[in-house]
């Protein structure tokens, strides 16, 4: 057992430097409102253009073939250089390990240079207003037709689809099918015809996502990822990395429990032990979740239903940390600013990629053994 | 750079395990706790055998450590078996006689105590205990240690155990101690103080993470088996959703005792024992609390085992310092004050 980051030091050293070079000295406008896409993809853009923006893909997509620590590392030093959160994530982190697993060599030659550029911004549109967690009760259709599929219904709560240009989710392509089965994944130009989008204001107005309304969209069979009726695997393979380490690396939580302490030193009152061990607790955790992510990548690279744990975790910490933020601000904190924008965005960790409580019950089941419920 | 366990570690670690698996340990704790101490001290013997406290001995004294890794390993399965004994306290008597017996020692009164005692620590025939206020004010086991110590500012002295007094977990039988003769003084006796606090806190972090494990461990066997309103009572959310967070707080507390071992002989080493004891406390008394819950009023009863490290988790919740005393150290080392 040992923590030997040497080997990765020289390619740390590389990232700190070019980040120190290029990272915006003003924080970027929100990435959830329209000015701040477009910033943010301008972003996307220059990171692209130093191979940074996605270091772990094959070098053919425009990534380094970077390890997972090489990974760790790199994410250490973006937040800890204080860059902007990543508009491209929903695609990055979300679509390409799922391209990467089922997706075909066309499709990963044609969808993955412009993502990795920020040319085309992915969105998520699995959500459906009577399937939130409940993924196994989505009712959008996809219907069989002359080279492709129509697709039909309604998509909701869909992650930076007011502004972004693709989206993916699966559809039912057989209503007959169980639950789990008869699910087609399917990627879908979000300006096709047919497709109506209503941005949603989030809990502070931004429209960081909005609703999709589907009325006979066509989509080709080459924009299927992996085979029709097989949607539900593929979708399972995803939330795998949307609930482990790749959604909430731990470079995030690590800067932001450094900020925090330098707002306890700035604003903290010796005297208030209580809020001295939040702030304490904040970078214990940020540190566990660091190691943890250590551990990960030693075992496997595959975290399965583990991953549940993980998203527990970073998700219930992030609101804590910015709980705590806000607090040390005081009657300052709801004016707004880079903490009250993480706080809002904090406060859909445990709703969203399957509520808290949905992972409670994997943990339950398929961690620990427990019996599933009626299951006598 | 591979943080897990090598293949050696964790046959240590299942060594151990297999061997407390066959020892009915709670058997033993009962005895402890009613001062038999024959079966616990054979127990001592065995596990010395295994290399438990040799690690914990520099091999210029008779041992094969110091190994932080197999220390928190060895102290991890101590924990899950709930070993009753002055193990961490021996462990870190083990750096205290060490960081003073290295024949550098300005105004250390008896050099020959390193010498005397650490090949005994390393072999498993001395069971040494200590007092180290106001973080460790008791003795645990004075009436069975042979050598039983006090640190108090920059003087190590004979610690005279009075009066044993009941704890929680009757298996730790704690010692008020008076100061007896001075054994050695200087600023170098408040260091390796330090230094065998830093070490007692992080063998007491790996114990509490083993306890809170086999806690959550035989509460999920509980609550497979356990039957009622027809049906077992792991099929209830709300008994799931219990178990899934204590599983979420061993799951990271686990990485900072790794972490914390790995940073022995850094400057962050008591910053980083600290970070883990926080962590592992809270995980560790919160898994108790829900074992307690999830099995209902058989785990209140003195009868039934798990209670034995049900009781264990809470009172090494504040021993080697609690929580509180813990995140306060860390905020020291993050921001001086």
């Amino acid at each position: 057992m040992d923590l030997d980051l040497s080997s990765v030091e020289p390619f740390r050293a590389e990232v700190r430097a070019w980040l120190r070079e290029h990272v915006p000295a003003a924080p970027l406008p929100s990435l959830e409102i329209e000015e701040g896409f477009a910033a943010h993809r301008a972003w996307e853009r220059e990171l692209h253009e130093a191979r940074l923006s996605v270091v772990s893909w094959p070098e053919e997509y425009g990534g380094r073939n970077a390890t997972p620590l090489e990974w760790l590392v790199f994410e250490e030093e973006y937040y800890a250089a204080g860059a902007p959160g990543r508009v491209s994530q929903n695609g990055i982190n979300l679509l390409a390990p799922t391209l990467f697993q089922h997706g075909t060599p066309e499709q990963l030659a044609r969808v993955l240079p412009s993502m990795a550029s920020g040319e085309v911004i992915w969105a998520q549109a699995w959500s459906e207003p009577g399937a939130g967690s409940d993924l196994a009760s989505l009712r959008a259709t996809a219907t069989r037709t002359d080279g492709g599929w129509l697709l039909n219904g309604q998509k909701t709560w869909s992650s930076r689809a007011a502004f972004a240009d693709w989206g993916f989710g699966p559809f039912r392509s057989d209503p007959e099918a169980e639950r789990h089965r008869g699910l087609t994944y399917l990627m879908f130009p979000l300006d096709a015809e047919g497709i109506t989008r209503r941005p949603i204001g989030r809990i502070d107005g931004k429209p960081a996502f909005a609703e999709l309304f589907f009325d006979d969209v066509f989509v080709p069979d080459r924009d299927v990822i992996g085979e029709p009726g097989s949607g539900w695997k593929v979708a399972m393979s995803t939330t795998g990395n949307e609930r482990g380490l790749t959604l909430r690396s731990p470079g995030r939580f690590l800067a932001a429990a450094d900020r925090l302490l330098e707002l306890w030193r700035e604003h903290g009152d010796p005297a208030d032990t209580a809020m001295r061990e939040r702030v304490a607790d904040a970078w214990i955790k940020a540190r566990a979740y660091r190691l943890k992510g250590f551990e990960t990548i030693s075992r496997t690279e595959d975290v399965g239903a583990e991953s549940s744990v993980n998203k527990i975790f970073w998700s219930e910490l992030d609101v804590a940390l910015h709980e705590t933020a806000l607090d040390l601000l005081g009657p300052d904190g709801e004016l707004g600013g880079e903490w009250l924008e993480g706080y809002v965005f904090s406060l859909a960790g445990p709703i969203y990629a399957g509520t808290n409580e949905i992972q409670r019950n994997v943990i339950a089941e398929r961690v620990l053994g427990l019996p599933k419920a009626g299951s006598r | 750079m591979r943080f897990v366990l090598d293949a050696e570690q964790r046959l240590f670690g299942e060594t151990l395990g297999k061997l407390l698996a066959e020892a009915a340990v709670p058997g033993v704790v009962r005895d402890w706790a009613a001062g038999r101490h024959e079966r616990g001290l054979a127990l001592w013997r065995t596990l010395a055998e295994a290399g438990v406290l040799a690690v914990a001995v520099p091999q210029s004294a008779g041992g094969a450590g110091p190994l932080p890794v197999e220390l928190v390993t060895a102290f991890h399965e101590l924990g899950r078996h709930g070993v009753p004994g002055p193990y961490a306290e021996t462990v870190a008597a083990a750096v205290l006689l060490d960081r003073l017996g290295d024949g550098l020692g300005d105004g250390l009164v008896d050099e020959a105590l390193a010498v005397r005692w650490l090949p005994a620590i390393a072999e498993g025939e001395a069971l040494v205990t200590l007092a180290l206020p106001p973080a460790v004010p008791y003795a645990p086991d004075a009436d069975v240690a042979g050598l039983a110590l006090l640190v108090d500012g920059e003087r190590m002295r004979a610690a005279v155990p009075g009066e044993a007094r009941t704890s929680l977990d009757p298996a730790r039988r704690l010692f008020p101690v008076t100061p007896g003769d001075v054994l050695a003084e200087g600023p170098r006796v408040a260091a390796a103080a330090a230094e065998a606090y830093d070490m007692g806190v992080l063998v007491c972090a790996a114990q509490l993470v083993g306890t809170g494990r086999r806690l959550l461990e035989v509460s999920v066997d509980y609550a497979r088996t356990r039957r009622q309103f027809g049906r077992p009572i792991g099929e209830f959310q709300a008994v799931k959703h219990h178990l899934a967070d204590a599983l979420v707080g061993l799951e990271y507390a686990r990485p900072l005792v790794h972490g914390a071992a790995l940073a022995y002989g850094t400057p962050d080493f008591g910053r980083d024992v600290s970070a883990a004891k926080a962590a592992a406390s809270e995980a560790a008394y919160a898994a108790a609390k829900i074992a307690l819950q999830v099995h209902g009023a058989i785990g209140y009863t003195d009868e039934y085992d798990p209670s034995l490290l049900i009781r264990r988790a809470r009172a090494l919740h504040t021993a080697w310092g609690s929580p509180s005393d813990h995140r306060a150290r860390v905020m020291a080392a993050l921001t001086g004050g």
